[in-house]
């Protein structure tokens, strides 16, 4: 090859901000794509299944297992005595949470026991010959229950202070009081939760664990037998979702399957069916919300004090910090003069509640909004008007300061609720809905435009941390490995377009292998929609050392200086000559260039002073905004949502397309928690919702009939992110906040919009209707 | 070879398969997983309300001019069970490739317009998508809809899925491509050498699968197996066995048998088989009373309207089935068959009490006959629920109105829901008979609907909704009879 004659190529495939597709996007339509239930079974492999209790609250008087061991083709029945050196999983070290319930229940399908058999099927039905003798206690199952029955908490409150809210509100002209319930969630990945165990030599143990949080498995695997962390190593490479369920929520059948193959020297896998994983393991936390607010008669805010009091289960599990972001998130996009927030992590004999895709900051913005909405109602005038007038103000405004002390630096919310009320054409729609319901007898529609700011970064401040792992071969083919899961998120995707970029070479160059303890240690969880951030940014620093090597080489062989050596398409350009990638790596390798590199990165800037209730806990916000527009059916109560138009910040995109599919689904998802998905519990504390059956959560034919979602185009990072793009994972589930609302604008309809209806969630078609009833009546 | 008798016989993608060992409770699903490593196809539930276990089942279908025309519906194979299979075609997911490993269009639009994310329901999306390509090439934005109502995704959001059908719709390369449209022929043949023409019986005594090939072969089966387990489209008997873990033996499969697929039409009504499916039943019923064409697209999903059959809807008894309510206020009635006889009795004095049916050992549901609507009469049928779609009903009810000079000349009301059977609305309909057909005499028949029923609060809806919501079906029924608009409606093309 001439090299000097070589043409510059204008471009890679599939370099940063390109529209790429899911790297397993060919396999998933072809179902070649392997989940952890599809991988060949080593010989002789087991499964498991859970004991399920059937109580809320109980001692546990006598277990009487052998019709459970009897039956054949059972291997093995683990309690928690068998628990070789901890029958703890507590994520926070609480010691709260038992792997195995021990002498006492303290929800309703708590597991006591586990079954390993030949088959799944044999272990499934010998969990259920158990006989369980049991001296009930009193049960607190909801929120109501457990403030009466005292308060207990699961992990110490947080307050966010700031001013003299109580003395702001005694002398505000107009105030106002009010309680909201927000209902919880189940995460409903379509991958239920499993668990792959295979013993090794000495006291090793390989587990495959559908999870999020690969680290907290090796780490609870480690606790729970007894050994060192070195002798787990725990691999993942795909979830079928995870929406937070499977942070920390699959650690317990990691820990049996793990124990059960230390025990029986063969492989263990635990695959729950889904009305026990449904049963057994957390959702997301449903609040209390008791409100007070003081306002002027234009409606500018001058002082709130809230409440949100949250059913955490049985144990604290990510209640602390999921009550704490639910606080960081009340103000959503509004300056509260003077504030005092107070969280309430109440216990309950409920499964333990858990992280779910925005971690609490979801009810806490729903019960802002619901403070917009009460001021609005109570003025006559639309809650656009109320948020436009509350809006945090820019960097001198002296309205930029959240309940937590921390400045807003970078707000957008202004442009982009104006740039959305101009194109989504708001303000006549809302004229023709109000004419619309004046003359529609049964028929109703409703109209709202809500905004979102979301605050990225963990609050704990040392999970901001991330690993990469990155190999050039010598013939020039790259090799990814970060601490970053894969859920369908297109994580992997976007972070081999950083490396692509990064060499300039064509993203199939660059092999995306599955996340494993064995290669990134101490990872964090991909949580807290931090994953391309975070991962993103370790992957860049390996290959920034390597291309820092490689250069360094080059400029020595080549006898030139390093700001000659260039990486363009798919070669390096030495001076005037352009080689091909491969090949120079080749020579590179032949003078003994070390070709590869650990990344890692940490967020800078961020601090958080719980204590104190100050800091700067977010590195950076993520804003949007959606208009819904519903129509309700006023005899049943039932709804369709007609048209949503969405604007939403993701910075500069590492890849549009799959940011789009983060808001289109977050925001379908979202709106599925606030509509239809409802979690009910019997008198006996039985979740009585536990499989899609009786759990709805949205079809194709309740997404929006018209949905209109764009990108912010012109908005980038103020920060120096990877590619100044920001995080996308969570903030698009709060957009359908707007649905609610425009329900509630149509159920107000039918008191001539006098009146808040109050609306609580999930606003089911009943809840729809009863508030008609209610607002018929008064 | 192993004879008829003895074997459920069936094509699986390109291969022909004959099992003489078959659980009477093996499903389809754990065949495909476990036995046939053909793991594209997922288990995201087991009880076949989230579809990432659709495959398509091939049959041969009466085409009712004499012949027999080849069929593919999607179905859930966690709750199809392997015993019911005998002479159909189950494709799944991995056969819709070329050999060199070209995607299909279907499975090349899901990939060009982003519809997968975690890609764990998407073999099953793929596959509800594949039977509608196979049957529109230009679907409409409700049909898509309709054709997904039995699959759940939780990434997507699907607006991408469904711009992937739109696109999918329009690729037609050459038949040869498409596996089905390929060997439509051939397969129709050995599915026709396939077909039993004597029972088969797998197992030993009670502890066994039977598969009867005609009626007459079925009421001697139950004449000499009373406890047996009818399972027609398991889409209830399936959950028995996987959720419940109960014994379904000895369990005999009647989805095979032609006789009980007739759907006939005749002046004086419909008479329809109790095999045949919810999506061939409420098509016949369409025609001749639409009110159900709405009611249709709200029960199940795809997958379990071709599965799920019409005797077996009311044969399991269950209170809030979704048929009984119409058909009981259309008055129809139902045929029981046993090897003594058969014996027909109204529909609304098969439901004696929650769980027990007027159905004696030995007899199964045979036909059902529902009356043509007398001209002018008014028939409608109102279906609650939380979610508008694919949901089991908080309530439901069916109304039927014969007027004369202004005044209810009769009324024939039921609902679903709101007691322990499907039950006729008694009180209600007296309060309105001999009226005038006025807002008035609705209003005040309203009140009687506390006579007739005292709901229960579940996860479905209070005894309060209930109550309230049933007051203002009527209310609906009424204002509609007066030309007011009184239902959301998504498309105005319904699929």
């Amino acid at each position: 090859m001439d090299k000097s004659t070589f043409e510059d190529p204008a471009t890679i495939a599939g370099p940063m901000h390109a529209q790429l597709r899911h790297d397993s996007a060919h396999k998933h339509v072809a179902g070649t794509a392997d989940y952890i239930d599809d991988l060949p079974e080593p010989v002789g492999a087991l499964h498991g299944a859970l004991g399920l209790t059937d109580r809320a609250h109980a001692e546990i008087l006598d277990m009487d297992l052998s019709a459970v061991a009897a039956l054949p083709g059972v291997v093995l029945v683990l309690t928690a005595k068998d628990m070789p050196h901890s029958n703890d999983i507590s994520p926070t070290h609480l010691h709260d949470e038992p792997v195995l319930a021990d002498g006492r229940v303290q929800f309703h399908g708590q597991p006591a026991f586990a079954v390993i058999a030949e088959t799944r099927d044999i272990a499934r039905r010998a969990a259920r010959l158990a006989k369980i003798t049991y001296r009930d206690l009193p049960q607190m199952i909801d929120v109501a229950d457990a403030m009466a029955g005292g308060g207990e908490l699961v992990t110490p409150p947080l307050t966010l202070q700031r001013g003299d809210a109580e003395g702001e509100l005694e002398r505000a002209p107009r105030r106002l009081k009010g309680r909201m319930r927000i209902g919880g969630q189940e995460h409903f990945y379509l991958e239920g939760h499993v668990a792959l165990a295979v013993p090794g030599e000495d006291d090793e143990v390989t587990v495959w664990s559908s999870t999020q949080h690969p680290s907290e498995v090796q780490r609870m695997i480690a606790h729970v037998l007894g050994v060192p962390a070195n002798a787990v190593t725990v691999n993942v490479r795909r979830m079928g979702g995870a929406f937070g369920g499977k942070e920390t929520q699959g650690n317990q059948f990691a820990a049996l399957a793990a124990v059960a193959a230390r025990k029986l020297r063969l492989a263990v896998k635990f695959r729950p069916d889904r009305d026990d994983d449904m049963t057994a393991t957390g959702k997301r936390h449903d609040f209390l919300v008791d409100y007070d607010v003081g306002f002027d008669d234009d409606g500018h805010i001058l002082a709130v004090q809230a409440t949100y009091a949250a059913r955490c289960g049985f144990s604290a599990d990510l209640s602390g910090p999921v009550t704490d972001r639910a606080l960081f998130h009340a103000d959503n996009a509004y300056f509260f003069p003077h504030v005092k927030l107070t969280s309430q992590p109440l216990k309950t004999n409920t499964v333990s509640n858990t992280a779910f895709r925005g971690f609490g900051g979801p009810q806490g913005m729903v019960g802002g909004e619901r403070i917009i909405e009460e001021i609005a109602y109570a003025l006559g005038k639309d809650p656009l008007e109320i948020r436009k007038l509350n809006f945090y103000g820019d960097k001198d405004s002296g309205r930029n300061i959240t309940p937590y002390h921390q400045k807003i630096e970078d707000n957008i919310i202004r442009q982009i609720v104006e740039e959305l009320e101009a194109s989504a054409d708001y303000q006549a729609r809302r004229a023709a809905i109000i004419d619309f319901n004046r003359s529609s007898r049964v028929i109703r529609k409703g109209i709202a435009l809500t905004p979102v700011k979301f605050g990225i970064s963990f609050t704990l401040t040392h999970l901001n941390q991330a690993g990469a792992l990155v190999h050039i071969y010598t013939d020039g083919s790259v090799h990814l490995n970060h601490g970053g899961t894969e859920m369908g998120q297109g994580l992997y995707t976007k972070v081999a377009q950083v490396l692509a970029d990064t060499f300039q070479i064509d993203i199939d160059r660059v092999k995306i292998t599955a996340t494993t303890t064995g290669k990134v240690p101490n990872s964090s969880a991909t949580a807290a929609s931090s994953g391309s951030d975070l991962n993103g940014m370790a992957a860049f620093d390996a290959a920034r050392q390597i291309k820092g090597r490689l250069v360094a080489f080059a400029a020595e062989r080549w006898q030139t200086t390093a700001e000659n050596v260039t990486f363009v398409p798919n070669h390096v350009k030495i001076g005037e000559e352009f080689v091909p990638f491969a090949e120079f790596v080749g020579q590179a390798y032949a003078a003994r260039v070390q070709l590869s590199a650990a990344g890692f990165y940490k967020t800078p800037k961020i601090h958080w002073d719980r204590t104190a209730g100050r800091g700067t806990p977010f590195y950076y916000f993520a804003y949007g905004a959606a208009v819904s527009e519903v129509s309700i059916d006023t005899l049943t109560g039932e709804y369709l949502v007609d048209r949503v138009d969405v604007l939403h910040d993701v910075g500069r995109s590492l890849n549009p397309a799959i940011d789009l599919g983060q808001i289109e689904g977050g925001f379908v998802q979202g709106m599925g928690w606030l509509t239809t998905e409802e979690l009910w519990w019997d008198e006996k504390g039985r979740l009585r919702t536990h499989a899609p059956s009786t759990y709805k959560i949205p079809l194709a034919s309740d997404r929006p009939k018209v949905f209109n979602v764009r990108l912010a185009e012109w908005s980038e990072n103020a920060e120096k992110t990877i590619g100044r793009s920001k995080a996308v994972g969570e903030p698009p589930l709060m957009l359908p906040i707007s649905v609610l609302e425009a329900l509630s604008m149509a159920v107000a309809s039918i008191a001539d919009y006098r009146e808040c209806p109050r609306l609580d969630t999930p606003a089911t078609p009943e809840r729809i209707l009863m508030a008609l009833e209610r607002l018929r009546g008064s | 070879m192993a004879q008829a008798s003895d074997s459920i016989r069936f094509i699986l993608n390109d291969l022909e398969v004959a099992l003489s060992e078959v659980a009477p409770a093996a499903t389809l699903l754990d065949y495909l997983r476990l036995e046939r490593r053909l793991t594209g196809t997922k288990e995201g539930c087991a009880e076949g309300d989230c579809g990432a276990c659709t495959v398509l089942i091939g049959r041969l279908e009466n085409d009712g001019r004499g012949g027999e025309t080849l069929v593919y519906e999607t179905v859930n194979a966690c709750i199809r069970f392997v015993g019911s299979l005998n002479a159909t075609h189950v494709v799944t997911v991995e056969h819709l490739a070329a050999s060199d490993g070209t995607l299909h269009p279907v499975q090349q639009a899901m990939v060009d317009f982003h519809g997968s994310q975690c890609g764990f329901c998407t073999p099953g999306i793929v596959m509800s998508l594949y039977a509608l390509w196979l049957t529109n090439d230009n679907p409409s934005r409700a049909a898509i809809e309709k054709a997904l109502q039995g699959n759940l995704c939780r990434c997507t959001g699907y607006e991408p899925i469904v711009r992937a059908a739109e696109a999918a719709a329009k690729e037609r390369p050459s038949a040869i491509f498409d596996p089905i449209t390929r060997t439509r022929e051939t397969v129709s043949a050995r599915l026709k050498a396939l077909q039993a023409t004597e029972t088969i019986v797998i197992g030993k005594d009670e502890d066994c699968l039977i598969v009867p090939a005609d009626a007459a072969g079925l009421a001697m089966v139950l004449a000499e197996h009373p406890a047996a387990t009818i399972v027609a489209g398991a889409t209830d008997v399936g959950l028995w066995v996987t959720k419940q873990m109960r014994s379904i033996n000895p369990a005999v499969f009647i989805s095979g048998i032609a006789e009980l697929q007739r759907i006939e039409s005749s002046g004086a009504g419909l008479t329809i088989g109790a095999g045949v499916s919810y999506t061939s039943a409420f098509d016949a019923l369409s025609l001749a009373y639409p009110s159900f064409d709405q009611l249709l697209d709200r029960i199940g999903g795809e997958q379990v309207r071709n599965m799920g059959t019409i005797g077996g809807n009311i044969a399991n008894g269950s209170p809030i089935g979704d048929s009984p309510p119409p058909l009981i206020a259309l008055g129809a009635t139902v045929k029981l068959r046993s090897k003594g006889g058969t014996r027909s009795l109204p529909l609304e004095d098969f439901f004696i009490a929650y769980g027990k049916q007027d159905r004696k050992p030995g007899e199964f549901v045979e036909s059902i006959f529902v009356p043509a609507l007398p001209a002018g009469d008014r028939f409608a049928a109102y279906k609650v629920t939380k979610r508008r779609d694919e949901d089991i009903s908080a309530l439901l009810g069916a109304f039927c109105l014969s007027l004369e000079g202004g005044r209810v000349k009769s009324a024939r009301i039921a609902f679903g829901g709101m007691a322990a059977t499907p039950k006729r609305a008694k009180a209600v309909e007296t309060a309105l008979v001999g009226q005038p057909w006025t807002e008035d005499t609705v209003r005040a028949a309203q009140a009687a609907f506390e006579t007739d029923f005292q709901p229960i609060t579940d996860w479905r809806a209070t005894s309060a909704y209930r109550m309230l919501a049933a007051r203002n079906l009527l209310m609906r029924f009424f204002l509609e009879s007066i030309g007011e608009t009184t239902q959301l409606q998504r498309f105005e093309d319904v699929a």
